[in-house]
């Protein structure tokens, strides 16, 4: 069925593609960048940062604000297979699912990444917080990003061809993130030490839901991709 | 294609008229005795429990409501599964039929919680892991019963059903788990949602029968939910057919003149 490259060779592929896409065409820094700072801007507003909430609650403000892009990551980067029926030209392509998944996650996940790298310039800077534990934030950046991409590529797809994409998506990607979004905080809680416990069951509870989500993407972009 | 002319042919004749039947009459008839059951012992006969009082007689409700629920939504995960290996209309909608089920008793079983709790703990909502992974729950299974909504060609609304449905049962244990960790550091369990070892005689008897109750108008809302679905099917199918023979009667005297 797939081309010499397999599974991984598809995926590079795909992932190559959609982050030339990206380099070209500049919608995550032109516009879900800005809208992911404003959000910044607006906890700010809505919560008073002189009286300190703003700085209590930074860990759950940042990963709010990053799954509010990743929707609008999501919804970008399966429009633009959802036009011109370029999901049937890929499922014509002899190209396996599950490289297709997974280099649609791979491009997701590094955009994210990037934008989380300047979001956490943005918190740094406008709600003035102080990183300790680097290499716990780093572990978990990496394994929420990776669940977030996980998850939502596969009802990216799912929403695509849907003519209420956009309010569709929302309401069925952010609770299945709910786990992502406490353990995520939580674990950045520890890294930015305010809580005594250890963050590293947080990190294995998001390699574990990366994992479940990328198994079970893989598995079902084949249904997907030919039926949804 | 073909299986759905023999299916809509053969229900033409001996088309069926109603969603019940002689079993659902008699599992209907079941679940009255043990909801009447459920009733006295519960609210009348059984006596108030020590710790909780006379709060005892909502968690008799609450038990089974939530009970039905996680069963729905199971056949809904089963379903699904099915669905994508065997791809017929059945497991289908039994899947979509549980997952409707699911999410009426799951509402309930949030409402009589909160109710609980606004007697107990004095507040309609406590961050309680065991009602906080459920209102996440119902907002995804909400979000499926969206997406059925959404008409499209049976085969596909299908499969995106059947996707969500195993997405989301996949995602029932680590939502618990992360709640409960989350949860964890700051308060112990609650009793909320299990049956108490020690309960005495006639609660445990409230209890169970309570339990069978609440199971049994879950089976039967579903045969009679699965029932309807599938008589909507053959209806939409029927009109279908009607709107083809009409647009055939059109165009054959038209096709005699105009050529």
């Amino acid at each position: 069925m797939s081309q010499p490259g397999g599974v991984l060779g598809d995926a590079l592929l795909v992932a190559r593609k959609d982050l030339l896409l990206e380099r070209r065409a500049k919608i995550g820094i032109g516009q879900v960048l800005p809208f992911a700072i404003l959000v910044l801007l607006l906890f700010a507003f809505a919560l008073d940062p002189d009286r300190g909430i703003l700085k209590l609650a930074t860990p759950g403000l940042f990963w709010v604000t990053v799954l509010f892009s990743a929707v609008l990551t999501l919804q970008r980067s399966f429009a633009l297979e959802a036009e011109d029926g370029i999901l049937e030209a890929l499922r014509l392509s002899g190209m396996s699912p599950a490289g297709i998944y997974l280099g649609k996650v791979t491009a997701l996940t590094i955009e994210l990444l990037l934008l989380e790298a300047v979001l956490v310039l943005g918190v740094a800077v406008l709600y003035d917080t102080k990183f300790l534990g680097i290499p716990l934030l780093f572990a978990i950046a990496l394994l929420a990003t990776l669940g977030i991409a996980g998850a939502g590529a596969v009802y990216g797809a799912l929403a695509a061809r849907l003519r209420s994409r956009e309010t569709l998506l929302p309401l069925l990607l952010l609770p299945l993130l709910a786990p992502v979004l406490i353990a995520a905080t939580r674990g950045c809680e520890v890294s930015l030490e305010r809580e005594a416990m250890s963050g590293w069951p947080w990190a294995a509870l998001l390699g574990i839901f990366a994992l479940v989500y990328l198994t079970l993407g893989s598995f079902l972009f084949r249904p997907l991709l030919e039926d949804a | 294609m073909t299986t759905t002319k023999i299916q809509s042919a053969s229900t033409v004749s001996p088309a069926p008229t109603g969603t019940g039947s002689r079993g659902t009459k008699v599992l209907g008839g079941f679940a009255l005795v043990f909801l009447a059951i459920a009733v006295v012992y519960g609210l009348f006969i059984s006596p108030p429990d020590a710790q909780l009082g006379n709060t005892i007689r909502i968690i008799y409700m609450h038990v089974p409501t939530v009970m039905a629920a996680y069963l729905a939504f199971i056949i809904t995960a089963v379903s699904s599964g099915m669905y994508l290996w065997k791809r017929t209309e059945f497991w289908d909608l039994l899947g979509s039929s549980a997952a409707e089920i699911g999410v009426l008793f799951f509402a309930v079983t949030i409402v009589d919680g909160a109710l609980w709790g606004k007697v107990t703990w004095g507040v309609f909502w406590r961050w309680e892991p065991r009602l906080t992974t459920s209102a996440v729950l119902l907002i995804m299974y909400i979000g499926y019963l969206a997406v059925r909504a959404i008409p499209a060609d049976p085969r596909t609304r299908a499969t995106r059903c059947a996707i969500i449905g195993i997405v989301a049962i996949v995602n029932v244990p680590i939502v618990h788990k992360a709640v409960d960790w989350w949860r964890g550091l700051h308060q112990g369990k609650t009793v909320l949602g299990t049956i108490d070892p020690e309960m005495g005689g006639t609660q445990l008897f409230a209890m169970y029968s309570s339990l069978i109750a609440g199971l049994l108008v879950c089976v039967w809302l579903l045969i009679h939910r699965f029932r309807a679905g599938f008589l909507a099917e053959r209806a939409s199918d029927l009109g279908l057919d009607q709107a083809l023979e009409e647009r055939r009667l059109e165009s054959s005297p038209a096709t005699g003149e105009d050529a």
